[in-house]
């Protein structure tokens, strides 16, 4: 069994509350910091460590912090982005739905090295009971005097609060995040500047996602060497992958980085293989915004090498035979799944969550929306194919923030990979006549 | 100081200075449109992706390229950086998508369209976009309303540069009007009806930039470009009272604000001058305002006679045989009108 | 627009919008989480607790109350309100039936699910039931990809549905005729 540094004791009774969290080494890496290592010391750790970005980009998390604005006498905050919304990806719900104390350790942790006397946990709305498990999580480790003033007689302070978001996968975007932190509409912020420099409230700021918080605990308990031990190359440590689809054993493994891709479709101790004794399609290996890739692709790389999950090893061969780590969220697809049917499910959820601030994502993910329901419906011709591969291009790099690159994506890899299929679509629409027709195109009205 | 390099044009420029900037003060062709960005308004730009421009070395510290366009009117320049925008032919197809993506629900409703004649979408589809549309599908549409008595809206035509909203926001106080719901169903609205009532509300008119708020002192009145602009003041306790008078015959159809060559206006004007004061009485007439940005009123047929001879004798004087000479901006190339 | 009704026979607009004294409490506490005079930061938050209380769904009445408690404009809070699925900006039933329909939901039949609902409840995604018990809603990823299909209704997730489980929780449902809510039951402790 491979090693387990978050989700080691996800299963024993209890390790939500604050006592049983601690009788299984609970708060002993916070201890350990405060009483040992300087905030300087906690960020090289963190960059010795190697760990990367959990939230899908796969940013090196020291430097994130190392860029950090210091100027004197401003405050600056550590924000958790806990609005998990990429398609595919349930990681961090239950990451704090069990072990909520692990978040906020890590978030007293990444503070201490940050300077943060105040951090928010950006929690999606939807996740409102998740939100009421972290409150009381935060309320004992206040009654503990893990959170609050003078925490382990350190000297430091550090409050900790839970905001709600309301439902916009947009906020999963760290400026857009912040803005709807602020209390206002979740547009993505213009860059430069940075949330490092000016972020919350025009204050230097850094923003990360859950896991990558949590990892900040074992990184400090076993130092970041150790960690680094773990994994291929840059991709170092642990990573939490959301396995959902067609397969026998849905759910979220904790797997070193650099498992075979085979291995974690087909062994029985992650997904388990395929439902129903089916064969395997295809793969969307980190949530909906990265290129799906079919079977032979995903599992081998365009040289014939076992693909392994790792940033690299997944990226391998670029957009035009490989995909990305991404979040996570790792969905496969068997061999009686619509490629078509399901782009067109990701680009609808697309045009539904663009926030319309800027033009190429408001109006085109809109427009491939319908050109998808078009050729679903029978009336698709192979000019809209083309049509949509033009549309896909003229949105990617674009925009303001990646919510445009996230919906051209996947038009981009289906076409390229499963052309045929949309070419039987529009060739013989007599074969598509189930489509259903339950979501309007505007579904914004439903509300 | 930066140095800076437009398609192959080097100028040096206050550092802090937007690449769009940096290129307005160069001039000519290379200045990328701009159809949300708004020098008097703060944080405006950035949303319509118009001005993006291709950054090819980032800076004399740093060369490396950016990776992707940027949109020129929110990015600084850099000491030695090296910026491509009418050189790329990849980047005008890039900004012709743009053009499309702005014009797919746009109702292309010119020939009843106040603002037609002026409106800064019709030249950027002109310069910049492609014939025809590749649309199929049916157009959003919205419902007039009008925000007070004076300022209409017409949702449809609205392409979302969150410039109104920035004004109200900027310099009125208690803003009423602002963007609700999200994605491509987002729209102007005040949500609940209301009127928006202050002294300078009239200003969202002259900074939207295309029909979709007009003034309804005009609505309808006359073509803009059988109207005379004539630049005029007025002592005015609430603004500078420096105006352009739009002229029919005899009379004052419509007041707006100064508008420079990239069609921004020079002073905010207050309510009581853009809507009440009507009368050639009411101002101190300066004479004919020269417009030299293009649209058809920069034919600028209404100056007199007097400097229509001087424009065609300058020309005479520039080119070495002297008999070709065209008037303005192409006043007699129908293509141009 | 919703074409359902916009009326639902019990639930005419209210005239008058004031949280009880405990909400307030919560509001009060929920608005120290932030620096002083950034307040705007507990809108939706607050907007939240609105629309728990007032009857599930954000009125214009409901929302200039919010927006008069942190001293911002109306328009302010109509534009975020507006921004998130989560508000509703039209009356709603009693239990609210989100069914999400993305990717891995879709994928293992959510359709099937909306479809089942419709049927028994007689009413298409996006309306109310005649007597105002139910909604149904199609919602975007919830992130219980791996307990595929679900539906989320108040703050409960119902996960791994067979049309089975889905009409014996509308069965449950209708005899509890409780409204359900995302906010909390219990007040926060903190």
């Amino acid at each position: 069994m491979a090693k387990k540094l978050l989700l080691e004791y996800d299963h024993v009774p209890g390790i939500s509350t604050l006592d049983v969290y601690r009788r299984h080494g609970g708060y002993a890496s916070l201890n350990k910091a405060l009483k040992d290592l300087t905030p300087a010391q906690v960020l090289e750790e963190v960059k010795t460590s190697g760990l990367r970005g959990r939230g899908g980009a796969g940013f090196p998390t020291g430097m994130k912090w190392g860029f950090l604005a210091r100027p004197e006498g401003v405050p600056r905050y550590l924000v958790c982005n806990a609005d998990e919304s990429e398609p595919g990806t349930f990681k961090d719900r239950y990451l704090m739905e069990r072990i909520p104390h692990l978040l906020i350790e890590g978030m007293v942790l990444s503070s201490y090295a940050l300077g943060a006397n105040t951090s928010y946990i950006y929690i999606r709305g939807e996740y409102y009971y998740v939100a009421r498990i972290l409150e009381r999580a935060i309320a004992e480790a206040y009654e503990a005097g893990l959170l609050g003033k003078n925490i382990f007689n350190s000297g430091f302070d550090h409050d900790c609060y839970v905001h709600v978001g309301a439902g916009a996968y947009i906020c999963g975007e760290e400026t857009a995040l912040l803005e709807s932190l602020e209390g206002k509409r979740g547009n993505p912020r213009i860059k430069p500047p940075f949330p490092a420099v000016a972020g919350l409230y025009g204050c230097p700021t850094v923003v990360n996602n859950v896991e990558t918080i949590a990892a900040v605990v074992p990184i400090v308990r076993d130092g970041g060497a150790a960690y680094a031990g773990i994994g291929v190359g840059k991709s170092t440590g642990t990573k939490l992958i959301s396995a959902s689809g067609h397969i026998n054993r849905p759910g979220v493994y904790e797997i070193e980085l650099g498992v075979p891709v085979e291995e974690f479709i087909f062994s029985d101790l992650y997904c388990g293989g395929m439902r129903n004794g089916k064969k395997l399609k295809a793969v969307v290996a980190g949530g909906s915004s990265v290129p799906v890739l079919p079977a032979d692709l995903i599992l081998k790389t365009a040289a014939g090498e076992p693909r392994l999950m790792t940033y690299e090893s997944l990226a391998d061969g670029g957009f035009a035979s490989g995909t990305m780590l991404g979040s996570g969220g790792f969905i496969v697809m068997d061999e009686d799944t619509s490629i078509v049917k399901n782009l067109w499910n990701f680009t609808r959820f697309y045009h539904h969550e663009s926030c319309g601030q800027c033009s190429p994502c408001r109006e085109g993910t809109g427009w491939m929306e319908k050109i998808l329901h078009k050729i679903l419906d029978g009336h698709g011709t192979l000019a809209d194919v083309d049509l949509l591969w033009d549309i896909q291009s003229k949105i990617e790099g674009k925009t303001i923030c990646p919510l445009g690159d996230a919906a051209a994506w996947p038009v981009a890899s289906a076409i390229r990979h499963f052309r045929k299929e949309f070419e039987e679509y529009v060739t013989r629409p007599a074969s598509i006549r189930d489509v259903k027709h339950y979501y309007r195109l505007h579904s914004m009205a439903e509300a | 100081m930066a140095k800076v390099t437009i398609d192959g044009v080097t100028a040096e420029v206050p550092d802090g200075t937007t690449i769009l900037n940096a290129a307005r003060m160069i001039g000519g062709d290379l200045v990328p449109p701009a159809m949300c960005y708004y020098t008097k308004l703060k944080t405006s730009g950035g949303y319509c992706r118009t001005c993006i421009v291709q950054v090819t070395k980032g800076s004399d510290k740093d060369p490396r390229p950016m990776p992707k366009p940027v949109a020129s009117c929110r990015t600084t320049v850099m000491d030695g950086m090296e910026v491509k925008n009418i050189t790329s032919p990849e980047l005008l197809e890039a900004r012709a998508g743009v053009v499309e993506f702005l014009l797919l629900n746009h109702p292309l409703d010119c020939p009843v369209c106040d603002q037609a004649g002026e409106c800064d979408l019709q030249n950027l589809a002109y310069a910049n976009g492609k014939a025809g549309t590749r649309y199929q599908f049916p157009r959003r549409e919205f419902e007039k309303i009008d925000i007070g008595d004076k300022v209409q809206l017409h949702m449809t035509r609205c392409i979302l540069c969150y410039r109104c909203v920035k004004v109200a926001d900027q310099i009125t106080d208690g803003r009423v009007h602002g963007v609700i719901n999200r994605g491509d169903v987002s729209e102007i609205s005040t949500y609940v009806a209301n009127v928006i009532d202050n002294d300078f509300s009239g200003n969202v008119i002259d900074v939207c930039p295309v029909g979709a708020l007009t003034d309804k002192t005009f609505r309808f009145k006359s073509r803009v470009w059988y109207t005379k602009p004539v630049d005029a003041h007025r002592h005015c306790t609430k603004c500078t009272g420096k105006v352009r008078l739009w002229y029919k015959g005899e009379d004052v159809l419509r007041v707006t604000g100064r508008k420079d060559h990239y069609g921004e206006v020079n002073d905010w004007i207050c309510n009581e001058c853009r809507f009440d004061k009507k009368k050639t009485a009411d101002w101190t007439i300066e004479g004919p305002s020269h417009i030299d940005r293009g649209s058809v009123i920069s034919a600028n047929h209404y100056e007199s006679l007097k400097a229509l001879k001087a424009t065609i004798e300058r020309q005479k004087k520039a080119l070495p045989h002297g008999n070709k000479v065209s008037l303005g901006h192409g006043a007699l190339d129908p293509n141009n009108a | 627009m919703p074409d359902y009704p916009v009326t639902v026979p019990h639930m005419s607009e209210r005239t008058e919008y004031q949280f009880s004294p405990e909400t307030l409490e919560t509001a009060r506490r929920i608005i120290q989480r932030y620096p002083e005079g950034k307040q705007k930061s507990a809108l939706i938050p607050l907007l939240h607790l609105a629309q728990a209380e007032f009857d599930g769904w954000l009125s214009p009445g409901a929302m200039d109350y919010v927006a008069s408690l942190l001293g911002l404009q109306p328009i302010e809070a109509y534009e975020v309100a507006s921004f998130y699925s989560m508000f509703n900006l039209k009356p709603v039933g009693t239990c609210v039936l989100e069914v999400c329909r993305t990717s891995s939901c879709w994928l293992m039949g959510a359709e099937d699910v909306v479809r089942h609902i419709e049927k028994k409840l007689g009413i298409t995604a996006g309306q109310t039931t005649s007597d105002g018990m139910f909604t149904l809603k199609t919602v975007e990823c919830l992130g219980s990809c791996g307990t595929a299909p679900m539906l989320q209704c108040g703050a409960d997730f119902y996960e791994n549905l067979t049309l089975e489980k889905v009409d014996s929780l509308i069965d449950k449902l209708k005899s509890d005729g409780r409204r359900k809510v995302y906010t909390r039951d219990e007040p926060i402790t903190i």
